[in-house]
């Protein structure tokens, strides 16, 4: 098959799944040769991003996805078949930082974290789909577990967990010429940067979106 | 307390408008980068006084303090407290009463900028739209948006269905007939007549005793437990609907494959007892 036939395909199959498609998928929907096939959509997907097009082809949840870009939106959102969402409110995106990033986590690890109340929250934030229970922690009560969906990666157009930034340092709360003084003693023994590498998400990389129980 | 503002008052008199805090850790972060002081040598003293004062001003601009607010107030006192004790030896190595808190600062800290990193992405792709925008989910109805129901919210459901029962009698001795897979076929029968049935509704077309109560409920438990049904609710504390899964043949889809044989099972065993 030609390289533009497959291009043909493939942008035939971005435009009626809707859903991001998987590589694999792809490929089994096509055949062939893997790298070829990889070669092709990713010069395609280059050839949306450069144009100026109405739509794009996006990574996102461990697939492919064809979407309309951020410049047209306004014209796209007077069509009433949009739903549009309400955003998140700061409570809701804290906790869901939590969760993405320590997962699977339990509401005390979450409210020892935030210091708040997060049950009405967490209610929120599962029926927007965005939170699932994933297992119960084996520990005395069994508390619930809670992660983030299929449906956070595409909320958030994130390929997979991988790629959450990882957890900034804050160095705008200490000041440089600040670090070190004689009070501070008992302190510095615990560098800062111990905070940081404890909560890359890269812990949490292995949690395939596509290999959790639904 | 988002959405709201809070009036911060400093002692110099001039008033500064603020967001108001998620709580008390947002709160001890604000006061630390307005001080502009070491996260890692907080001056508890002053931090103690502005975080109180602030809890004052919440309160009497009536916005309700919540109690954790409180409880950080008596651990920010506490490690007041604790500073001001005589070290006892400089060697006894002691540790910081504050060390606990600066890493709870940090971590929460963390937290917050991670969630500002996501709300930018959540600006962006709020933008950005898909074919056939769809709830991720299987089986939902477009109108309204249904929630899971937790155990929780089942077990509260059936304390209103128990609170109804007439008053406990002293002893019985009926011989009752009903088994748990004689209700199973009640609820999937009902459950195929209609599209959806609410939890309450399982319970009125009986004379309610609590063995029959509980017979119904365990026998809902099986049928969700199994994947014949499914329970939703609307709102968090609204009525819960039962509603049969269905498959793309329109027949009540069976759970998972090693489910399909338990299903039969349980559907046509014919004792009476109900696994009591």
């Amino acid at each position: 098959m030609e390289d533009s036939k497959i291009a043909a395909i493939l942008e035939a199959l971005l435009f009626v799944s809707g859903d991001p498609l998987s590589f694999d998928r792809i490929h089994q929907l096509i055949g062939g040769e893997r790298e070829r096939l990889m070669f092709v959509l990713l010069e395609m997907k280059k050839g949306w991003d450069q144009t100026d097009r109405g739509l794009s082809i996006i990574e996102v949840a461990g697939g492919y996805q064809m979407v309309t870009r951020p410049e047209v939106s306004p014209w796209v959102k007077v069509l009433e078949r949009v739903k549009i969402t309400t955003r998140l409110t700061r409570p809701g995106l804290e906790t869901l930082a939590v969760i993405a990033y320590r997962q699977p986590v339990t509401r005390a690890e979450i409210e020892s974290i935030r210091g708040v109340d997060t049950a009405g929250v967490l209610r929120t934030l599962m029926e927007r789909r965005l939170v699932k229970i994933v297992g119960r922690k084996e520990v005395p009560g069994r508390p619930i577990m809670y992660g983030t969906t299929r449906w956070f990666l595409e909320y958030f157009g994130l390929s997979d967990l991988t790629a959450l930034p990882t957890l900034k340092e804050m160095a705008d709360l200490a000041p440089a010429e600040a670090t070190g003084s004689s009070v501070s003693e008992p302190l510095t023994s615990e560098p800062p940067s111990a905070f940081v590498t404890a909560v890359t998400p890269a812990a949490a990389a292995d949690l395939n979106p596509e290999a959790q129980p639904s | 307390m988002h959405g709201m503002q809070a009036i911060e008052a400093s002692e110099s008199g001039y008033a500064v408008k603020v967001d108001a805090f998620e709580g008390p850790m947002d709160l001890l972060l604000h006061l630390i980068k307005k001080n502009q002081v070491n996260i890692y040598d907080i001056p508890i003293a002053l931090i103690t006084r502005q975080y109180l004062e602030t809890l004052d001003l919440m309160q009497s601009l009536n916005l309700a303090v919540a109690g954790e607010f409180l409880v950080m107030a008596a651990t920010l006192l506490h490690i007041k407290s604790r500073l001001l004790l005589p070290v006892p030896e400089p060697e006894d190595a002691e540790e910081d009463p504050r060390l606990n808190l600066v890493h709870q600062l940090l971590i929460y800290q963390q937290f917050k900028g991670a969630a500002e990193q996501l709300e930018v992405r959540e600006r962006h792709f709020r933008e950005v739209f898909r074919r056939n925008p769809t709830p991720p989910s299987d089986a939902t109805s477009d109108e309204v948006f249904l929630g899971e129901v937790s155990l929780f919210d089942l077990l509260s459901a059936l304390q209103e269905v128990t609170a109804r029962l007439p008053n406990p009698i002293v002893m019985s001795i009926t011989e009752e007939a009903l088994s748990i897979s004689d209700r199973m076929q009640f609820i999937l029968e009902r459950t195929a007549a209609c599209e959806s049935l609410l939890f309450h509704e399982l319970f009125d077309t009986m004379q309610q005793t609590s063995y029959r109560v509980i017979v119904t409920f365990c026998a809902l438990l099986e049928v969700v437990r199994l994947g014949l049904i499914r329970l939703l609710q609307i709102d968090p504390n609204g009525p819960i609907r039962l509603v049969r899964r269905v498959t793309a043949e329109g027949d009540a889809a069976a759970g998972d494959d090693e489910d399909g044989g338990v299903i039969h099972y349980a559907l046509h065993r014919g004792d009476n007892n109900g696994g009591f």
